[in-house]
Parts: C-alpha cells; structure tokens; sequence
C-alpha cells in the first residue's frame, strides 16, 4: 500500500508539528521494548489538529477545570500521545527518551499520572464510556466544555462501544466527539477479514450519531471538522478519520507488522529517512535538504478560531 | 492492547531445557491436543499468539472473534454447553475483570467445560502498563465456583496442564506468561550444603502440590515462574545460614492440595507464600485459609502491594521493587525467624 499524503497543506505550522511528533514516535520504537508504531503513527495528523487547533487545554495547568477532556480510547496509541503531548508542553521532550524504561511514567499504554492525561486507557472498550461520562458531567455542571474520543476501529469491535453510542444518542450528547481511527487493520490482519465494521457509517447513523468521513491525515479537513461540533445540536459527533497504519514509514505502512515494532538501529535509520522523504514530499515547499526541524513555539494561539473563543482560567485561580 | 509475540522461541524437544514462554508452551500443547482431540475449539480476541501458527485438519476449530472478549467468553460458555471443549484467549488482565461476568454467570456457575488462557499474568506486561497487569485474578477466580485454577512455573507444567485437564469436566482458568523463563531445576543442585538437599521434583500433577525441596524450618509455598524460582534462590540463600528452608510449588491453587501442604507444614516455624499477585486472596490467601482452619502456622504473605500504584517498567524491574526477589526474600525471612524464635513459636 502506498503511503497517502495530505491532499492539501494544513494550516500553517502543523505540518512541522506532526512530523516531529512522528518523529519521536519512530524513536521511541528503536528503544529496547520497542512500541505500537502503526496505530501511533495513524493518528498523528489527529492529535497535532485536536492539541494545536481543536481542545482547549492549559499544559502550564493540566487540570485547569474549563478544559475540553481528551480520551485515547486506544491507548495503544500511547506514543503519539506521549510525543504529542510533550510537544504540545505537558511534558518535557527529553522525558520521550525513558519512554519504556524502568521507573518512567512513560508506559505502553498511558497512564494517569501523566499531565495531560485524564485517564489510563489500554483495556480497549472503555474510552467512548468514560469521554460519554465526561460529557454528562459537563452538561450537568451547564459548562461548555466538550469531550473528544479517539477510538481505533478494531476497537469499535467491542460491545461496550455501542452501548455508549446508544446511550449518548439518547442523552442528546452533542458535547461529545468521538473519532475513529479507520486504518482498516487490527493486530492480525484487516478489520475486515475478522469481523466486519462496515458499513460503519451507517452504523453510528443508525444508533442516532451525526457522521461525517475525512481523510485522516488530511490536517485541513481535520480542522475543518473538529472545529465545529456540534454538527447537528442534539446528536454527539463521530468522524470516520480514513488513515493509514503506519503513515509515514514507507516500508511498513498498510501492513499488519507494524502493529508493534523493536526497530534496529538499521530499521530505524531507514524508517528515519523514509520519513524524512515523505516530509519533503508532501509539502507545497519542499524544505532544503539539510534543513533542522526546530521546535515550533508552544501553541499558545488557537490556529481554529472558532470553538477556542473563550479564555482559559489562570493557574492558580479559583474554579 | 497487545503486542506482537514473536520474541519467544516456541517449545521443541531440542530447546525444552531452554528458557521459554509459558503462553508460546500453551500455544504449541493446544496445537497438538487440536489434533487430537476434535471437540476442541480455539476462540481467539485478535491476541497474534496463533499468528502463523498450522492448525491442521483442525484450521476450522480456529475462530477469531476479534477484540470481544466479553462475547468470546459467553461464545464459549455456549459452545461448551454444546458439547465442544473451548480455549479462550485473551489477557489475564481481560478475562479476569472485563469479561468477568460472563465467566461467573455462564461459565463457573453453569460448570461448563471452558479453557481460558490467561497470558500475561501477573505484571508480565511489564511496559505495557497497569491497564494490562492481572494482580487480581487468582483472587477473583478463586471466588468463582468450580473453577480449576493452573499458574504453571514453566514450559513442562504448562503442557501437562494443557494434557492432564483435557476431560475435565468443568472450567480451567489457565495463567500464563508472556515473555521467557527458565524451567523448574529438576535434579539435585550440586553446590548446596547439606542437610537441605533438594529432590528431583516429581512431574507435575494437576491438584497435586510439587514439592520441590524438603525443608526443617521454614516451608516456602510459590506458584508462577518468577516467585518458585525466587523461592527456590531464598531457599539456598537461608541454607547458608544454617536456616533450613522447604520449596513447594502450589500451581493449581483450586482444587487446593491441603493435604501435601498440611504434611509438610507440620513442623515449620514459618510458612512464606510467594506470588505475583496481591497479597490478598491469592495463593497467600489459599494457605492462610487452609492452615487458619487446620493447624495454625505463623506466616509471611509476600506479594505485591496493597495499594492502587505498583510502578511501571519491565517484569523484572518491578518485582524487584515489591521484594520479589531472592535476596529481600531471604532477608524476611531471617527477621521474621529472629523475631520469633522457634523455642518460643
């Protein structure tokens, strides 16, 4: 399968995010224990837009009360997260390297104690609950804060998923997102060879969701969706996010081995350049070779107008 | 939720002295039985544990339900109760707590006949994280009504599981592994000092205590890789010291062998049960039962914490860090005998 690049540029500055964050990811892969390449790098595109366009979250106060709750429903997804997250500022960019060591907070699936993280996700099935309970607590506390859940799809093969889809529908969640990570491919092979989602847009249309479908690496299309939830008031939001295992490592995109990989240090260097290569290609300016990736600033400035209109509370200051 | 298993060397007679996997000696043992015996079904949870693997004739009794483990279990209860022999595989973590209901309801209450291999148990998740650790299964499980509870310490017992509870009547809870050990030694130690020579170990019998070492003083009671093989370091390490200590390994903990235990706790001044468990309601809790209701021993529970956090990091590493290792264990031990001499116990 080839590597798909975003069919457009995104809004200025993420492109760079998303590919140091695939970076790290790749990095933390050649560590001894090695990690969950595929689905990490399926979301990245995902996270750069929620962390630096979408959520309203405070990395100088992590458990700011006005903040949007995000759930890694797919906690296996944990090393997107970790490197987003820390690029984002809620955690320092060297710690990525402990990522897997003895006494590092850094796990294979993310815990609580980590800032930025609401709660440990890794048992598959529960994500979609806890971001729908999330979603309640915010409606009966009459705030306007909003509940993002990315899912894998291989995960929507649990039934608790569709409990909750039932049950938010019901509840007229419509402060609640949930995002599906549709790279087609669990750890044995395709979705679809071991228990069937689709048509999975009618599927979340039939339990009561308003649905839309997106390139997910299309990080303009992704902002353009997330940024305005509710689509249809009284109805919770699910994005069909069309995304590549893999994406961004040429020789192991699209394929079920990259479901977890230890990368040798020759792995690595390939999987290194073959980002680097797919960085160049998929710009509207090529960068010149030789060009360091520096970090961008924190974003402190929304790059979504819309649904990041309303300040954040000071740390410090009383809820 | 899982990760690929390719690390381990699979069981062979050229490597069955090597280190490996109890879940990769499940795996082949099950392989084999398939063959054999046509009422076994394997349900897999997308687990990759059978990835690759040839099933045979028997590559229709192969199902991948996918990530569903609460409906693997229920699928399973009704195979059973329809006549098939069903190995569900999933997590520890999984089978314990997540498909927890339909193990009660539809499998230990209704008695049906079905296999659940528990990989990764214990902290055998290692980096994986908390979500993926089982430090409360035995405990679980061993509340559930007949359910047969089998934690073999390596490849050998984990085969004879597999092979002696193939016409069990009612459900197996199977802990495993993930990641390579070391078989139990099974011929004498030739460094050892006397008089606590160690025993050639008798093969394991499902319901039957192993005993792996006699012992005046102190009897240790383990079950799992990792603490029968701490046990069986401490146990050297005490005899060092003039502190003769007896290693059991109780790796089916229900049905419980009160018996062998009862017999060989008899004259120990200390009982100290070893588990990758909490310290409650697991092995240490199934000899504290049996001993409190028939004859009294003092004891040492050694396990992990009571409390919510037990770290993160590799297997290793934090069994380390709660003392599961030779050297703290021994230590224990030796304070817990000076504390209470025998002359005053």
């Amino acid at each position: 399968m080839t590597v798909m690049a975003p069919a457009t540029p995104g809004p200025a500055g993420l492109a760079d995010v998303a590919d140091r964050i695939r970076g790290h990811v790749v990095d933390m892969c050649a560590g001894r224990e090695g990690g969950h390449l595929g689905g990490s790098l399926s979301i990245v595109d995902i996270l750069t837009v929620l962390y630096f366009g979408v959520l309203r979250v405070d990395p100088a106060w992590p458990e700011n009360p006005d903040r949007d709750m995000f759930v890694l429903s797919k906690g296996h997804g944990a090393l997107a997260l970790y490197a987003t997250l820390a690029e984002r500022g809620f955690l320092p960019v060297d710690e990525l390297a402990s990522y897997g060591q003895p006494g590092s907070r850094l796990m294979g699936h993310p815990m609580r104690d980590i800032p930025g993280v609401e709660v440990s996700t890794g048992s598959l099935g529960h994500g979609l609950s806890l971001g729908f309970g999330f979603a309640l607590a915010a409606r009966l506390a009459g705030s306007d804060r909003r509940s993002f859940v990315i899912t894998g799809d291989g995960e929507l093969q649990e039934g608790s998923c569709w409990e909750t889809a039932a049950c938010a529908a019901a509840q007229r969640a419509d402060n609640l997102v949930a995002i599906v990570d549709r790279n087609g491919l669990q750890l044995t092979g395709p979705t679809e060879g071991i228990s069937p989602l689709e048509p999975l847009a009618d599927r979340w249309r039939a339990f009561g969701w308003s649905v839309r479908e997106a390139d997910g690496h299309d990080q303009a299309a992704l902002a353009a969706e997330l940024g305005a939830t509710p689509w249809e008031p009284g109805r919770p939001s699910v994005l069909i996010a069309r995304t590549t295992k893999g994406h961004g490592v040429r020789f192991l995109a699209g394929k079920p081995v990259c479901h977890y990989a230890t990368l040798s240090e020759r792995q690595h260097a390939r999987a290194r350049a073959s980002l680097a290569s797919f960085q160049r290609g998929s710009r509207d300016q090529a960068l010149p070779a030789g060009t360091p990736l520096d970090r961008p600033p924190l974003a402190g400035t929304p790059l979504v107008e819309a649904p990041l209109s309303q300040p954040l509370l000071s740390p410090g200051e009383p809820a | 939720m899982t990760e690929t298993i390719a690390e381990a060397p699979s069981l062979s007679p050229d490597t069955a002295a090597a280190p490996a996997a109890t879940r990769n000696a499940y795996r082949d043992a099950l392989l084999t039985l398939m063959a054999a015996d046509p009422r076994v079904v394997c349900l897999d949870t997308d687990t990759g544990l059978f990835s690759g693997a040839d099933f045979g004739a028997a590559a229709e009794r192969y199902i991948d339900l996918g990530i569903a483990e609460h409906t693997a279990m229920d699928a399973a209860a009704g195979l059973a109760a329809s006549g098939w022999r069903p190995f569900v595989n999933t997590m520890a973590a999984f089978a314990s707590a997540r498909a927890l209901e339909a193990v009660k309801i539809n499998i230990a209450y209704a008695g049906q006949p079905v296999r659940i291999a528990a990989t990764h148990g214990g902290v055998a998740a290692g980096h994986l994280g908390a979500t993926h650790y089982a430090l409360e299964d035995l405990a679980v499980m061993r509340a559930l009504p007949n359910m047969t509870i089998v934690v073999p310490a390596d490849a050998a017992a984990t085969v004879a599981a597999v092979e002696q509870t193939a016409d069990l009547p009612g459900p197996l809870y199977l802990r495993l592994g993930r990641k390579p050990t070391p078989p139990l030694p099974t011929l004498p130690l030739p460094t050892l000092p006397l008089p606590t020579l160690p025993r050639p170990a008798e093969p394991p019998r499902i319901g039957r205590i192993q005993v792996l070492r006699d012992g005046a003083d102190v009897v240790f009671v383990g079950c799992g890789p990792h603490p029968v093989l701490a046990a069986l370091a401490a146990a050297d390490d005490l005899a060092g010291t003039g502190i003769s200590a007896g290693v059991l390994n109780a790796h089916t903990l229900a049905p419980f062998d009160t018996g062998t235990l009862l017999a060989h706790c008899a004259g120990a001044a200390l009982v100290v049960t070893v588990e990758e468990h909490r310290r409650a309601g697991g092995l240490g809790g199934a000899v504290a039962e049996t001993l409190a209701d028939q004859a009294p021993r003092r004891m040492l529970r050694i396990g992990l914490g009571d409390g919510p956090a037990v770290g993160a990091g590799s297997q290793d590493y934090i069994l380390e860090r709660h003392g599961l290792h030779p050297a703290p264990i021994a230590a224990r031990v030796r304070t817990a005998i000076e504390s209470h001499p025998r002359s005053s116990a």
